[in-house]
């Protein structure tokens, strides 16, 4: 049986030659592809094709990759599971009883399983982390504003970025350099990554290395899980570098408040889909309003609906100040506290996912439970960082993956420590 | 729970506002989730006040001509066009 890890199979050529010559390049379904349809996972855009390429095509099809398809996703990126999707789940190709995780599951489950040697993924709370903890491979998540969002379909702009997913810490680096650096049509863009060699970086030198380890990511994690973290810390303990616990008080806030503003930014960035200007039209007519609610009821699936009501509400007359300004302060501590931490280690480590994969249909039925899967995930969109999932052993025989979070541009701090994890 | 009210009223007043349509099974589902996503939510209310080190400043340019899609590729996607326009739904 196939994995449903792709909702389009078409290859796309590159250049003839560059970095990235003779490497096959599975692309999230939120990344625009000129002539090649890029759905979303919705079934509001079925049959979207746009008629330009996102800044990171071009840089891969610069770069000589071949693109073999458009990867299966929770529906504008909003799941941890990949069941979101309209287009069907994705297996884990560990276990195919399992979800590979998401939103970004068909890229890191076509990566797993050989139906592409790389992967763009995007990550707006864990997105693609998620992911490549769960499947076993490995996943960044950039720095806000190394990698350019042009032609990325928008969920929530302010947390978003687009990254890659590989089977080593090197070849995810490789394909880091290739899509890093500043953009004119993406304002957000900064000179850092320009000339980047984050794939040299990838040398597994941690000595004098130090590792921060809050220790509220810690409790309350699946005991097989918590036990493959330390082994790994361990194990780079005895590579040279030493780790200390810290304290981070505000990633216990971290979730309502990453929630709260990915929610409200979707509300908003979703009104697009009208039937009119984007997406399925339904042939309604009459009041416009409500031509566009029924074309968005027949368009949306559930998760999709809910996050658009919740952000909707949340920043509405009455209760802006209590939701989206109080989570805004959240965001501003969080950010404080991650940057006291760098005052005294060169990383913050974690377990990527606190439990191992779910098997497939568990969580569907509670979206509290599956946000709060997000705990460890989502500290680092709020505070704009730069984090890496490296495969770290097993819990029964399913994948556990470490996150290690460096500094703002940090990457190759982050990619040095990951690549020791694998020696 | 929240010590924000939601009941299926609410849910359909946001519902309307983001102009989303929803069947009555949803609407109750809904506001049942709400419920417990808003009340956990309502630990926000804990945040401590924080010194935003605001780094932002506007970047402003000239506007300029560049190259941009043309008409036709702007309307591709678009379920019905005229005249190079969008059209929309018929009001009556």
């Amino acid at each position: 049986m196939s994995l449903n890890a792709f909702i389009t199979k078409e290859t796309l050529d590159g250049s003839d030659d560059g970095p990235l010559a003779g490497k096959t390049v599975a692309v999230k379904d939120n990344i625009s592809t000129e002539g090649l349809r890029t759905t979303c996972g919705s079934a509001m855009l079925e049959d979207y094709v746009p008629p330009y390429d996102a800044t990171v095509v071009e840089l891969l099809k610069d770069a000589g990759a071949t693109i073999v398809g458009k990867a299966n996703m929770d529906e504008f990126g909003m799941g941890t599971t990949t069941e979101t999707s309209a287009f069907g789940p994705t297996k884990n190709p560990v276990d195919e009883s399992r979800v590979p995780g998401g939103s970004s599951g068909g890229s890191a489950a076509a990566v797993a399983a050989g139906e592409a040697d790389l992967a763009l993924g995007t990550d707006t709370g864990g997105s693609i982390r998620c992911p490549a903890a769960f499947c076993g491979v490995v996943g960044i998540k950039p720095t806000y504003g190394l990698v350019s969002r042009y032609g990325l379909v928008a969920y929530a702009n302010s947390l978003e970025q687009i990254g890659p997913i590989a089977p080593t810490v090197e070849d995810a680096a490789a394909l880091l350099d290739v899509i890093a650096g500043p953009d004119d049509r993406d304002g957000t863009t900064r000179d850092a990554g320009a000339d980047s060699n984050y794939a040299a970086a990838a040398d597994g030198d941690v000595e004098g290395l130090t590792i921060g380890v809050p220790t509220e990511f810690v409790e309350g994690a699946d005991e097989g899980v918590e036990a493959a973290f330390w082994a790994a810390l361990d194990e780079l303990e005895a590579q040279g570098a030493e780790y200390r616990e810290v304290s981070m008080p505000s990633v216990e806030k971290a979730v309502a408040a990453y929630y709260v503003i990915a929610m409200s930014e979707a509300s908003s960035n979703l009104a697009r889909f009208d039937g009119v200007r984007y997406g399925k039209s339904g042939g309604y007519d009459g009041n416009w309003n409500e031509a566009f609610a029924r074309a968005r009821e027949d368009g949306f699936g559930s998760e999709v609906k809910r996050r658009i009501l919740l952000g909707t509400y949340a920043l509405s007359a009455g209760y802006h100040d209590k939701y989206y300004a109080k989570a805004q302060d959240a965001r501003a501590w969080v950010k404080q506290d991650f940057d006291e931490a760098f005052e005294d280690v060169d990383v913050v480590a974690s377990p990527t996912m606190p439990v191992p994969p779910f098997e497939l249909g568990e969580s569907l039925d509670d979206p509290l439970q599956m946000y709060l899967a997000d705990a460890n995930t989502v500290p680092v969109n709020l505070a704009n960082l730069p984090a890496i999932s490296v495969p770290a052993g097993e819990t029964d025989g399913l994948p556990v993956g470490l996150q290690l979070i460096g500094p703002k541009f940090g990457e190759e701090t982050i990619v040095r420590a990951a690549s020791a994890v694998e020696n | 729970m929240s010590d924000t009210p939601v009941d299926a009223d609410e849910v359909r007043h946001v519902a309307e506002l983001a102009r989303v349509d929803l069947d009555e099974d949803e609407v109750e589902e809904f506001a049942a989730q709400f419920a417990d996503i808003l009340g956990y939510f309502d630990a926000l209310d804990e945040v401590p006040e924080v010194d935003r080190e605001d780094e932002l400043v506007n970047v402003m340019r000239p506007d300029e001509v560049r190259e941009g899609l043309t008409q036709e590729e702007a309307l591709s996607n678009a379920a019905e066009t005229e005249d190079g326009f969008f059209k929309g739904p018929r009001v009556s």
